[in-house]
């Protein structure tokens, strides 16, 4: 709950949600420390293990090649544990940009991303990213040219889907930290492309 | 026996042009209203798995229903898309969803 200081009352879920845990714990079928450490875990995880998968595709063509075949083999190749995960991957390119939204509900692939972003979850982002992409994208500061074509990605059901963004020019010879270090969340959901940091400037004068 | 070897047979293939159903079932459907009625293309086939609006009347979803990403022209979907003719919306569809 927000500490307001004024009193809100538990809403439908949030009741069941602590009564639920409660019981749980009452009956001894798991810990508060086990439940507080598993939700410090899910809160720590970013989008680094998506991240990881990207700069190992782009130095490695034959784990690409496998990357977009099975994501969730290539996932688990990387040592990543995804239980239950069925993972999608989706290559932009010089003439398509992929772009993801779950319209239904909020799915994302947390395993890989970590917890997904409010904007993610709001209305306004599920409903008007499938009807005006190019709309939407622009608002984030991505302007996909007319000659471009948007593949928009509803995860709606059983697959979770990544975006394998496209190599930043100027990158030769990087290591794969470093490649990794430019892939954000963002551009793993398709709002944003991966953009080398800008050279600090050396004050005149 | 795994989940998808209990599934009903799947009856597309990439490439076939489906059309997904128009109804308006109560329950936990997992087919947005946007895309009923529309027809699209078959993208691929992802396995099969257990009915949703099943599993939400707490039944077992079985057999499992063959899924499947089905691609559709962004301008049959949205009158008035402003966008290029080549933009597409990719969606799961499950089995019993789709018509011929």
């Amino acid at each position: 709950m927000k500490d307001s200081g004024r009193y809100e009352p538990y809403s439908y879920f949030q009741l069941m949600e602590v009564s639920l845990r409660e019981l749980l714990v009452e009956k001894g079928v798991v810990s508060e420390d086990a439940i507080a450490g598993a939700m410090a875990a899910m809160r720590a995880r970013g989008p680094e293990r998506g991240a990881a998968m990207v700069a190992r595709a782009w130095l490695d063509p034959a784990y690409k090649a496998r990357m977009l075949a099975n994501g969730t083999d290539a996932a688990e190749e990387l040592g990543f544990e995804v239980p239950g995960l069925r993972l999608i991957v989706v290559e932009n390119a010089p003439d398509t940009h992929n772009v993801i939204v779950c319209t239904l509900c909020s799915c994302y692939p947390r395993m890989l991303l970590g917890i997904p972003p409010e904007w993610y979850k709001s209305r306004p982002y599920r409903s008007r990213v499938v009807r005006e992409p190019r709309k939407v994208l622009a608002e984030f500061g991505l302007k996909v040219p007319a000659k471009v074509r948007i593949r928009v990605h509803d995860s709606n059901a059983d697959m979770r889907y990544m975006v394998l963004p496209m190599r930043p020019a100027g990158t030769d010879g990087w290591s794969e930290e470093r490649l990794a270090a430019l892939v954000t969340r963002d551009s793993l959901i398709g709002v944003a492309v991966p953009v080398l940091p800008k050279k600090s400037k050396t004050r005149k004068s | 026996m795994t989940v998808e070897k209990m599934g009903s047979v799947p009856l597309y293939r990439s490439g076939d042009r489906v059309r997904v159903r128009k109804a308006a079932p109560l329950g936990h459907v997992r087919t947005p209203f946007y895309i009923r009625g529309h027809a699209g293309v078959v993208e691929r086939y992802c396995g099969a798995f257990p009915n949703p609006e099943e599993l939400a009347q707490q039944r077992d979803g079985l057999p499992a229903q063959p899924l499947y990403r089905v691609r559709f022209r962004q301008k049959d979907v949205w009158p008035g898309y402003r966008g290029g003719a080549a933009d597409v919306i990719e969606i799961e569809i499950f089995q019993h969803w789709i018509e011929a």
